[in-house]
């Protein structure tokens, strides 16, 4: 282990604790303001200094928004279970068709089978108001505008070719003579893939899928235009926030606090996985 | 007992399009008896990682047939081909430990707990890998690694048994230790072995027969002895022997009484015909231009014989490798006695026209060996 001097560590400590205060400020002024009233977070100068107040946590799960002009119902809840379903939908989905593709793409190389895995990833290029028009079109032509199943399928464009590629990099990482042992000691193709690629390209896979949940959790302009209030998640609900009578701070803060909190806890559960998966898998890819 | 095992007919494999791709083997013929075994012996790229492979039926065969046992296999899924392989980069599977790897092998065979257990054990016991049982590939170095994938291997009761680089990573005392269990292990069950090697020792050490390949192309079949009696050509002459086989171009001047080769450098060895055969005579005869070969062990000192200078003398503790300034190029000599040779001092060297191996100056092909003809 190389040695450091005693101020070559302080400084070392100054500069972390600098960029940990710069990034985790923003989250920390939140999650005090989620405590305060409007009044107190409006105050000038502002203060650390404050009453703490439940109340727009409570009127988030009531769904009663009080303002000055009278008493406003928000779906703040019904998005957030909106946000959950559509991610985890999307996601499981995404696993379930872009695993087994991203092992053929990896395992495979037949005719134009970098054309299509390079189609699938081109879906992340094109900006999302580039497609949304047209599709809003199909979708209404098809009749899948505001249902489920329809974000779900538009979600694929967000979680399928990230799952795609990070995972095929992974697999491409497992040395195919594994794969060759198992086969030439009397096994399938498909137990091959099950009991030795799957677990092996496990860690990659959680952290393919972790990134795809955070990714469509995060969206906001598909859910915007292809669905309406009663089908939307948590990204385009926090926009009842801005109300007639003023923004509700307050309850914007602790909306936030609330969404971003599964993906949080998810992130910090998986963060083993995320940081060897990716470090592993997606560099080669 | 003399059943085919193996019997590869006008196997090519092209990496790409057929015909067009890159064309890694070329029209492989070859025939292995059951209880043999065949070491294919070659540089990197000369295709015999790839021939192993379409064996094992990871690589398909572009054209040709391949049996196995006297069944067509080269359209069969692996798992059907009833072979084993030890893999050159190991491939052990990581979430088990040596002894399951091992046993795995064997799952697919449903002997008794019992019997597996036994087998395990004698194998780990042949390749000393006893004390590692219970660790997982992980935690192992590679030489153990390699041995715990060749005991995988070895612990089938397959009709082919496949070796890439099998001993590779291993310490040479163990190595040479190795090569004459595994040898005794093949012969006593009298299982059929193909080993892929770069190394000669180990090909000559193990197989009763050596394939030597270079450029996709067979070069020559036949048992180590022959190989380094009677290479086929120029190529296999002087990949197989250490140090490698002197060469040297020359011009051939044959009359009813001398036969004379014309080196560089104005270097004319010169012998009497009656020192070679009819046959060997007239075929030379009939060219002018020839590649004379003679390996390093067979060079003699001698105080007649055409002077060259000495570039290098080496003792290595068992024999000594001089090298000499001769006709253009260098020639080197194996003595089994340390000398007191000087660098630059001038030397005699007699070339016996029983060691001399004539090859055909275009082609390659060996013309004789000695008073044979090819």
């Amino acid at each position: 282990m190389e040695t450091t001097s005693p101020v070559e560590r302080l400084l070392r400590g100054v500069a972390l604790t600098l960029v940990v205060v710069f990034f985790m400020f923003p989250i920390v002024w939140i999650f005090l303001m989620s405590f305060q009233t409007n009044e107190t977070i409006l105050r000038i100068p502002p203060s650390v200094v404050f009453t703490p107040t439940l109340e727009n946590y409570a009127a988030l799960i009531t769904g009663k928004l009080q303002t000055a002009s009278g008493t406003l119902d928000i779906a703040f809840m019904r998005n957030l279970g909106n946000s959950v379903l559509l991610s985890v939908a999307s996601v499981a989905l995404a696993l379930v068709l872009g695993v087994p593709a991203a092992y053929a793409f990896a395992r495979h190389k037949f005719r134009g089978s970098e054309d299509i895995a390079f189609t699938l990833l081109s879906f992340r290029f094109a900006p999302p108001l580039l497609v949304l028009l047209p599709l809003t079109q199909y979708f209404q032509w098809l009749g899948l505008s505001n249902t489920y199943f329809g974000l779900i399928w538009i979600y694929q464009l967000i979680c399928l070719p990230l799952i795609l590629w990070i995972v095929r990099g992974y697999f491409e990482d497992i040395s195919a003579d594994v794969e060759y042992a198992y086969r030439i000691a009397g096994h399938s193709w498909f137990s091959t893939f099950r009991k030795i690629a799957l677990p092996l390209a496990g860690p990659g896979i959680a952290a393919a899928g972790l990134l795809a949940f955070i990714f469509a959790w995060n969206n906001f302009v598909f859910a915007l235009v292809l669905a309406s209030a009663d089908k939307q998640p948590v990204t385009v609900g926090a926009l009842a926030f801005v109300t007639a009578s003023g923004i509700q701070y307050g309850q914007i803060a602790a909306a936030i606090v609330l969404s971003i909190t599964p993906t949080l806890a998810l992130a910090l559960y998986a963060q083993r996985y995320l940081v060897e998966g990716l470090s592993l898998g997606a560099v080669k890819g | 007992m003399n059943a085919t095992a193996l019997l590869i007919d006008s196997v090519d494999k092209f990496y790409g399009p057929v015909d067009y791709g890159v064309h890694a083997v070329k029209q492989l013929n070859m025939e292995v008896k059951k209880g043999e075994i065949i070491a294919l012996l070659g540089s990197s790229g000369c295709g015999k990682t790839s021939t192993l492979r379409m064996i094992a039926g990871f690589e398909p065969v572009s054209r040709g047939t391949i049996s196995v046992a006297g069944r067509q296999v080269h359209m069969l899924a692996p798992v059907r081909r009833n072979v084993a392989m030890a893999f050159e980069g190991y491939s052990l599977y990581p979430p088990l430990t040596v002894r399951e790897n091992m046993a795995f092998a064997l799952k697919a065979s449903k002997l008794s707990q019992s019997v597996v257990d036994e087998k395990v054990a004698s194998i780990a016991k042949l390749l000393e890998i006893e004390d590692i049982l219970g660790r997982y590939p992980s935690s192992i170095s590679g030489g153990q690694q390699q041995r715990a994938s060749l005991g995988r291997a070895l612990i089938r009761d397959a009709d082919l048994h496949l070796l890439d680089e099998p001993m590779g990573q291993l310490e040479p005392q163990l190595r040479a230790v190795l090569r004459g269990r595994i040898k005794h292990y093949i012969k006593e069950r009298g299982l059929t072995a193909i080993l892929v090697t770069h190394d000669q020792t180990e090909a000559n050490a193990l197989a009763d027969r050596i394939a030597v390949m270079e450029g996709g192309v067979l070069q020559q079949f036949d048992t180590p002895q022959k190989i380094k009696e009677r290479p086929a050509n120029l190529f296999t002459g002087t990949f197989v022997g250490e140090p490698p086989m002197n060469v040297f171009e020359a011009s051939v001047n044959g009359t009813d009484a001398r036969v004379t080769f014309g080196l560089k450098d104005g270097v004319r060895l010169e012998y009497q015909a009656a020192d070679f055969s009819h046959a060997v005579r007239d075929a030379l005869m009939k060219r002018q231009n020839v590649v004379l070969g003679i390996r390093p062990y067979s060079v003699r000192r001698s105080a007649d014989g055409v002077t060259g200078r000495v570039a290098v003398n080496q003792w290595l503790g068992d024999q000594t490798h001089i090298a000499a300034d001769f006709a253009g190029g260098t020639m080197v000599l194996v003595e089994h006695d340390r000398t007191s040779l000087e660098i630059g001092q001038p030397i005699g060297i007699r070339l016996d026209p029983a060691s001399l191996h004539v090859f055909d100056s275009e082609s390659g092909m060996a013309i004789s060996h000695g008073e044979e003809l090819a």
